[in-house]
């Protein structure tokens, strides 16, 4: 519990660290971009496969479990909208990051660790922990919500490839369903926990990296812990943020 | 001028360094030498603040060092230059970007004139058309003269080197060494040099503490260092057969 408690106070001492005022705003503007490319466009890829599988895999799974001739046949395409929208193209886009983007943060911090360059940036008098992750947090703050809009996109796509060409529900009906009852705030409580989600991954794994004492060995376990970490705490918002947007 | 006075550090309960009292002058190599785990590393940090000591004063000049804030110390940290053991290049940055990365953070001036900085140092350390280079194209003797010129990049008044020579073969070794001692004479710098290679010592080392165990044993100059009666020094100075047949010369 001690241990817990320490750890705690530690990130959030190095939060303050982080969102100190910058030496060179210009410097840290420059990095930012690096870090959109790096971390953001990047992702892109990974990202548009995965979510146009997920939309596929929804939509014929919702066919196989709705084909009680009593359900309209447009609930299929309904389906797969709230449940892209509500919960995988968050949820499991912030997981797939965490590992994606979390192990990156946490392995490149530690190997900057472990090989003195944050001791050299700190011997020059920059205060490493704003250099080093302050962009970083902003990057995923900004373009993470762009991930989930392209995974919200290519999921329902995927989802009417996957049904018409299946045969399970008409272009007409997924069209019709997808448009059925549409809530526009589902699309606001997806950004917001992807904005949460976003901070999460990023300040949970740079915490792993730049407190690596050792050599590569130690490296490797704190990139494997920073993704359980940041996965079971985004698991766990998400309970909470769903209880606290949608009640 | 740097003075440590009457420092004390330790890890997890173990004192790593014990009652440390040195002065480092100014257009001098200054060297700290002893086997490996003495605390060589661990005394050049906590005089740069990497660590924060148990106890004592460092002063930079007239600065109570350790007494200063983050923020104060970032003054101090300008004028320091430091060459660290594996180099700490930027991996992520061409020597040109690393070079010029203290010049972006610290200073005004334009492109043109930090590029004809970035120049002028990588020339002076002689790395040349080596400028688009990755530190991961480097050889291990580049690394090491570009970190030097980073480190120099805004003339500093203050030099630290953490075992510049180590993993360098002794032709290499000497031409960092050479480097080390022009620079700090040329630009007048207070210079510590962290080392156990006995060529950097005899070669460099003007002014000389001896380490064993956290506590300073020793402390002379290069000339003094073949003639001293401390037991555990002259086992270290003496390990190899060669120093051991050149005793014997001198008896």
């Amino acid at each position: 519990m001690i241990k817990f408690l320490t750890q705690f106070g530690r990130y959030f001492l190095l939060l303050k660290k982080v969102f100190s005022k910058p030496e060179k705003p210009y410097v840290y503007y420059k990095q930012t971009m690096h870090e959109l490319v790096f971390l953001g466009l990047n992702s892109v890829g990974i990202i548009t496969v995965i979510s146009f599988f997920m939309g596929a895999v929804i939509t014929l799974q919702t066919a196989y479990n709705t084909e009680n001739p009593i359900y309209p046949t447009y609930l299929i395409g309904l389906g797969c909208r709230d449940s892209i929208l509500l919960e995988f193209s968050s949820t499991i886009t912030a997981l797939i990051l965490a590992g994606k983007v979390g192990s990156n943060i946490a392995s490149e911090l530690g190997t900057m660790r472990v090989t003195e360059q944050i001791d050299a940036l700190e011997t020059m008098g920059v205060n490493s922990a704003s250099y080093l992750i302050l962009p970083k947090i902003i990057a995923t703050l900004l373009f993470n919500p762009i991930l989930t809009l392209i995974s919200i996109s290519v999921g329902i796509f995927g989802g009417w490839i996957a049904g018409t060409s299946a045969g399970v529900i008409t272009s007409e009906d997924f069209v019709y369903g997808i448009q059925y009852a549409f809530i526009p705030y589902y699309v606001t409580y997806a950004i917001i926990k992807t904005l949460v989600f976003a901070f999460v991954i990023t300040s949970v794994s740079a915490f792993e990296g730049y407190f690596v004492e050792g050599g590569s060995l130690e490296v490797g376990q704190a990139s494997t812990r920073a993704v359980v970490y940041s996965s079971v705490i985004i698991l766990l918002l998400n309970v909470i943020l769903t209880q606290l947007l949608l009640s | 001028m740097i003075r440590v006075i009457d420092l004390d550090k330790s890890f997890n309960n173990q004192l790593v360094l014990s009652n440390i009292s040195v002065s480092f002058e100014p257009g001098k190599t200054n060297l700290i030498i002893g086997r490996s785990g003495s605390g060589k590393t661990v005394l050049l940090k906590s005089i740069v603040g990497l660590h924060e000591i148990d106890r004592g004063e460092i002063w930079y000049d007239d600065i109570h060092f350790n007494k200063l804030d983050f923020e104060a110390k970032k003054e101090i940290r300008k004028e320091i230059g430091m060459l660290f053991q594996g180099s700490a290049l930027f991996d992520s940055l061409t020597v040109e970007q690393n070079v010029k990365f203290p010049l972006d953070m610290f200073t005004d001036k334009n492109e043109e004139e930090k590029t004809d900085r970035v120049n002028f140092c990588l020339k002076r350390v002689n790395i040349i058309n080596a400028n688009k280079l990755l530190p991961s194209e480097l050889s291990g003797g580049m690394k090491k003269r570009v970190a030097i010129a980073r480190a120099i990049s805004l003339n500093p008044k203050y030099l630290f080197c953490d075992e510049p020579n180590s993993g360098l073969d002794p032709i290499t070794a000497i031409l960092i060494d050479e480097l080390i001692k022009e620079l700090t004479e040329e630009y007048s710098m207070t210079t510590i040099v962290n080392t156990h290679d006995m060529n950097s010592v005899m070669k460099i080392g003007e002014k000389i503490i001896f380490l064993s165990d956290g506590v300073k044993c020793w402390e002379g100059s290069n000339k003094e260092i073949l003639y001293s009666d401390c037991t555990i020094l002259n086992d270290f100075v003496f390990a190899n057969a060669l120093a051991k047949q050149l005793k014997s010369s001198l008896k």
